[in-house]
């Protein structure tokens, strides 16, 4: 079932990956043209809403809640969170809002801009959070926590504020845009499989599985004419076309001095 | 090399341009497909909800927008069971419904499912909740562990609303630690709590409900608050309800520990305890982990988790944690691991089994993963049962670190190459010259 659907999803790329995304490279974030506005909210990692770039979020909720959302990400990509909490009136005093985002291993997300946690007066009517993550790697070493396409899951709540304000009403604006173009060279490497959890329920393994004795690859020299050769990609016409103006401008170079010589031998 | 040799080659680039054609494709567009196949494929169970309202005298105070707090009840349960989703399968329970007398003992009995849990009749559900007349003591606790028993145990998680207006009056059992002991029972249940016009008892009370199960708190001041929250919450237990994770009990030490196979498992972990888990990795193949640990009891503000992989022998392979202080549902971590190629863990490992025909079996490196907390109980705070731990665990193909790459690109490459080319002509030119002037002399 798993590679029926992974062979559907490659189907369905080759699709996507023609069409290059129109949502992208907007300066400031505003919803893509048409998506439907989500009108949900999960509670946990686990029952995390689905979103999608560009997809605008309106749901009410009680605060403190966790509000969580997950939206997929492609290496090259650079994510802009914004949001806007309408409060309710009558509060007692100021409190802090966050906004989090972890990837799909649950790894906490650094912000390089926006207001990750504002804090808004007893009296404010709404407080606006923003957070923009950094650009998505294409590939890194597992140690490192850079990062990579995939999941990405993100929490709204407030953080601090005094008790009696807990479970009063409000509105969550939330609209998760991308910036930056996925551009990236494959020289830079590539995740094997993304950052997606598994949402299964797991099974106890009673014995060590062994590895089954792979069959042995016909013969060492095919494998290595592969392996030699670079991928195909823009590098490939790069060096060529570098080749060829070498040969121009070598062919030039020769007539250059060798001209003199023919006049010389008119003369 | 002949053609019977050039033929799988050929078959060999095409096959494998191919293969990475499509491997490219899932990872542009796996994360959002795949997640929804997983969610949606495994689900054959309706989702259960049960409504737990409270009917006891302080019901009666008229006190939102000037109506009582049983009449927007009401109106509110109607509302909801008319917007009912077809499938999902609802339940309503009352608590001091029917027992007038003063004796608290009896009265702290008083408990009955009004609807039992499954397709709501809704002529007969609204009729059954509009006969209903405040009358007697508050038994939260006991009300909730009923509830816990209609809905009955499933493969799926299960929601219980508590609409209360006064606290308890029938302690023990504290519904709190009733929420907390229902809640560490294995399968997924969640209380989600409405207060209406509540004091700060009440607050309190049902914040601590709410937290110890993973639900929501909500204080509602009027009726269409009630009725607009209801409805959500209904709502969310058809949106959120999914398979529950496998249950799992890691051990003290990592020999006897579990062995893992990919999948969301659940566990539960005491303060300063540590837990131990395996997982086999094949060579070529990544490690990925990752665990969330909920804060469902008071604890002081300081937190933090270390989920840590170590080898067999004891090693750190590598350590994922995060930290934090105040507020927070769960604290989470996460790691990848893999074995590089040439990794001398196998070879360790194939050193250490003196068995011969262990020998293929050594291949496949047992990862140790031990996941320990940094919480510490706030006075008064019970440390059994165990903090919810989320483990999640998933083992795929292996990304082998990029080679440099043996072509160039960009226009200093080309200015590069053109120079070089020029350089060579003209030397070739004036050698040339030189040859040509000395061979006709």
């Amino acid at each position: 079932m798993r590679t029926l659907s992974a062979t559907a999803a490659a189907l369905l790329a080759a699709g996507v990956a023609l069409a290059p995304a129109t949502a992208l490279a907007a300066p400031t974030p505003t919803p893509s043209p048409g998506a439907t506005t989500v009108t949900k909210a999960g509670t946990t990692f686990l029952g995390a809403t689905p979103l999608a770039a560009g997809q605008p979020v309106r749901v009410s909720a009680s605060t403190g809640e966790y509000l969580y959302w997950a939206f997929p990400a492609a290496a090259g990509e650079i994510h802009e969170i914004t949001a806007t909490v309408a409060l309710a009136q009558n509060r007692s005093g100021r409190s802090t809002w966050t906004v989090e985002v972890f990837d799909g291993l649950r790894r906490r997300q650094a912000c390089t801009a926006g207001a990750q946690t504002p804090t808004a007066d007893a009296s404010a009517r709404s407080v606006a959070i923003g957070c923009t993550l950094r650009r998505v790697r294409p590939w890194a070493e597992p140690w490192s926590a850079d990062p990579l396409p995939g999941t990405y899951y993100v929490r709204l709540t407030v953080v601090e504020i005094p008790e009696p304000d807990l479970g009063l009403p409000i509105d969550v604006d939330l609209l998760v845009s991308t910036t930056g173009d996925a551009d990236t060279s494959s020289d830079d490497g590539r995740l094997e499989a993304a950052l997606v959890p598994p949402a299964n329920a797991g099974t106890v393994l009673d014995t060590e599985p062994t590895v089954a004795p792979e069959a042995e690859e016909e013969s060492g020299w095919n494998l290595s004419l592969t392996g030699w050769l670079p991928e195909a990609g823009s590098r490939w016409i790069w060096t060529t076309a570098g080749g060829v103006l070498a040969a121009v401008a070598g062919v030039v170079g020769f007539a250059l001095t060798r001209r003199p010589s023919t006049r010389r031998v008119a003369g | 090399m002949d053609i019977a040799t050039l033929r799988p080659v050929i078959n060999k680039r095409w096959s494998s341009a191919v293969l990475l054609g499509l491997l490219a494709a899932t990872t542009l567009a796996g994360p959002v497909p795949a997640s929804a196949d997983d969610k949606a494929e495994p689900i054959a169970e309706p989702p259960r909800v049960q409504l737990v309202l409270d009917v006891s005298g302080s019901m009666r105070a008229t006190d939102i927008d000037g109506r009582s707090r049983i009449s927007v009840a009401q109106q509110a349960f109607g509302e909801v069971v008319d917007a009912l989703p077809d499938e999902t399968q609802l339940g309503i329970r009352v608590l001091g419904a029917t027992y007038q007398g003063k004796d608290k003992k009896q009265g702290c009995l008083d408990t009955q499912q009004i609807v039992p849990v499954g397709a709501v009749d809704r002529a007969k559900a609204k009729a059954a909740v509009a006969t209903l007349r405040p009358t007697g003591f508050t038994p939260v606790g006991l009300a909730l562990r009923e509830a816990a028993r209609d809905l009955g145990a499933g493969a799926t998680a299960r929601r219980i609303v508590l609409i209360t207006d006064g606290e308890d009056t029938c302690a023990p059992p504290d519904p709190c630690q009733v929420a907390r002991e229902l809640a560490a029972q294995g399968t997924t249940l969640v209380v989600d709590t409405l207060g209406l016009a509540p004091d700060e008892k009440v607050r309190r009370q049902l914040l601590c409900i709410a937290a110890a199960t993973g639900g929501t708190y909500t204080a509602a001041q009027s009726a269409e608050d009630l009725t607009d929250r209801l409805k959500q919450l209904v709502e969310r237990a058809r949106d959120t309800y999914t398979t529950t994770p496998a249950k799992v009990d890691g051990t003290d030490a990592c020999q006897d520990a579990p062995l893992l196979a990919p999948g969301v498992y659940t566990d539960r972990e005491s303060f300063s305890e540590h837990r131990w888990y395996r997982v086999p990795v094949r060579p070529g193949q990544e490690l990925r982990a990752s665990v969330s640990m909920a804060l469902d009891r008071p604890i002081k503000p300081d937190h933090g988790v270390l989920l840590r992989a170590t080898a067999a022998d004891g090693r750190e392979l590598v350590r994922g944690v995060d930290a934090g202080s105040g507020r927070t549902d769960v604290v989470s971590a996460g790691l990848r691991w893999s074995a590089t190629e040439d990794s001398d863990d196998a070879e360790r490992d194939e050193d250490a089994t003196p068995t011969p025909t262990a020998s293929s079996t050594s291949a496949v490196t047992t990862v140790c993963l031990v996941v320990s907390n940094m919480f510490s109980p706030a006075a008064g705070t019970a440390a059994d049962p165990g903090m919810p731990v989320e483990l999640t665990v998933d083992v795929v193909a292996a990304s082998p670190a990029p080679d440099g790459p043996d072509l160039g690109r960009g226009w200093v490459l080309l200015l590069l190459l053109t120079l070089a080319g020029l350089l060579t002509g003209l030397v070739t030119g004036l050698l040339t010259r030189w040859w040509v002037a000395t061979w006709r002399n």
